[in-house]
């Protein structure tokens, strides 16, 4: 069994999961990531995706937005905006933010903004993605 | 002496002002429970950010970065943060008391004012409201904060103003409130905490600058919803107190007036025996 580590995820409106974890997976800035104890100590940015805890029990999947992760040897804090379990996620919902990113992409207004709707556009592919898993 | 009619007629009017006091003493009793545990859940995530932000900047103090350096221009971004409704004792103006009272020059302020009362306040007085939120405080949202946070920060870094500033009403316990002036950018030196020293030096990933724009802009939105939050605890906790010794001080008078009408009544009814026992009197 592989070493535990204490595992907070902070939100704007609540503490979203503090527990022990062996793993943790994530999607950081600079690509997907697995992080076990005694990891080196790094700051880096969120990305959003699926955050996978690996409990000892098992694995827990949430969807988290926009933040950063700070990573210490014996501790790890994701800092995130939004944070969702899988059935906290309105799928239709998500599946119209796609529609609408999308649409939004392919329409060529002058003055869109890119990387915004790329960003909608990918945090409705996460929640969809994770919605499927529950 | 007043009449008794006058005197009833008094009563009455303070006894259904009191009655309105009550009622609102309870509403912002009930709306103070829900704020307050608002707050208490928004508190592990500014404190863990101004954590993290004070460690990396006392970690490396050798950076050069646009968020760290004040701005070229002298105008100063002031975020004030009050109600949109009255009635809360002195909440609103201890904010503006803030500004007017406060040490910086009137003409560098530009107000991006949230709450209509700080808002009427402040721009009776001459300064210059550069936006208006006013809709965000009745149910203040992290989006909201969000919005309001890149716009000064776009503000500042196209040169525009110089600093930002952000005054609100910081919730201690219900009945102790107190209000605040707290410089967002840029962020300062000298207030940089000394945290322990860890063995192991932080790295960051890509590096220091790129984790610094994304962080700080976090950072200053984390403190503009922690102010809203708290302000909105506050300005529930200000107003249960107002309208609690407005209850009381009604029910005082409510007294006063009871002792007076009664001997107004006494009085009547003595002179009215004493006239008829003299009518009585004479006829004998």
């Amino acid at each position: 069994m592989a070493e535990l580590f204490q595992l907070q995820i902070i939100s704007p409106n609540r503490i979203f999961y503090d527990g022990q974890v062996s793993m943790v997976e994530m999607n950081t800035g600079e690509g997907e990531i697995g992080v076990y104890a005694r990891h080196l100590p790094v700051t880096t940015t969120l990305e959003p995706g699926i955050v996978k805890i690996h409990e000892e029990s098992g694995i827990r999947e949430a969807a988290v937005h926009a933040g950063f992760v700070v990573i210490l040897q014996d501790k790890v804090t994701l800092m995130a905006e939004v944070a969702e379990w899988p059935e906290e996620i309105d799928v239709n919902r998500a599946e119209e933010a796609r529609i609408r990113a999308e649409r939004r992409l392919n329409a060529h207004e002058p003055n869109l903004d890119v990387a915004r709707a790329e960003l909608a556009l990918r945090r409705s592919l996460t929640r969809i993605e994770l919605s499927k898993h529950r | 002496m007043a009449s008794m009619r006058d005197i009833q007629r008094r009563k009455s009017s303070i006894q259904s002002t009191g009655q309105i006091t009550k009622a609102m003493k309870l509403v912002s009793t009930v709306k103070l429970q829900k704020a307050k545990s608002r707050a208490e859940h928004t508190r592990p995530y500014s404190d863990a950010m101004y954590a993290t932000v004070s460690e990396m900047l006392s970690k490396s103090s050798n950076i050069d970065h646009p968020y760290l350096r004040k701005g070229s221009s002298d105008k100063k971004a002031v975020i004030v943060i009050t109600s949109n409704r009255g009635l809360a004792g002195g909440y609103n103006t201890n904010i503006t008391k803030l500004l007017t009272n406060g040490s910086i020059p009137k003409e560098e302020i530009q107000v991006y004012a949230i709450g209509r009362k700080g808002k009427e306040i402040l721009a009776r007085r001459g300064y210059e409201i550069h936006a208006d939120y006013s809709d965000v405080i009745n149910e203040p949202m992290y989006q909201d904060a969000k919005e309001i946070g890149k716009t000064v920060l776009e503000a500042f870094t196209n040169g525009e103003i110089g600093e930002i500033y952000l005054a609100y009403t910081s919730f201690k316990n219900t009945v102790s409130h107190e209000p605040k002036l707290i410089k967002l950018l840029p962020i300062e030196v000298e207030e940089r905490k000394e945290t322990t020293e860890r063995q192991v030096p932080m790295n960051y990933e890509p590096d220091e600058e790129e984790v610094l724009d994304v962080i700080i802009p976090k950072y200053v939105c984390s403190l503009i919803y922690g102010g809203l939050i708290e302000s909105v605890a506050s300005e529930n906790g200000a107003r249960m107190q107002a309208m609690d010794s407005a209850t009381s001080n009604a029910e005082e008078m409510i007294a006063d007036l009871s002792l007076k009408y009664n001997r107004a009544r006494q009085g009547s009814i003595t002179q009215e025996l004493t006239e008829i026992i003299a009518g009585a009197n004479a006829i004998n």
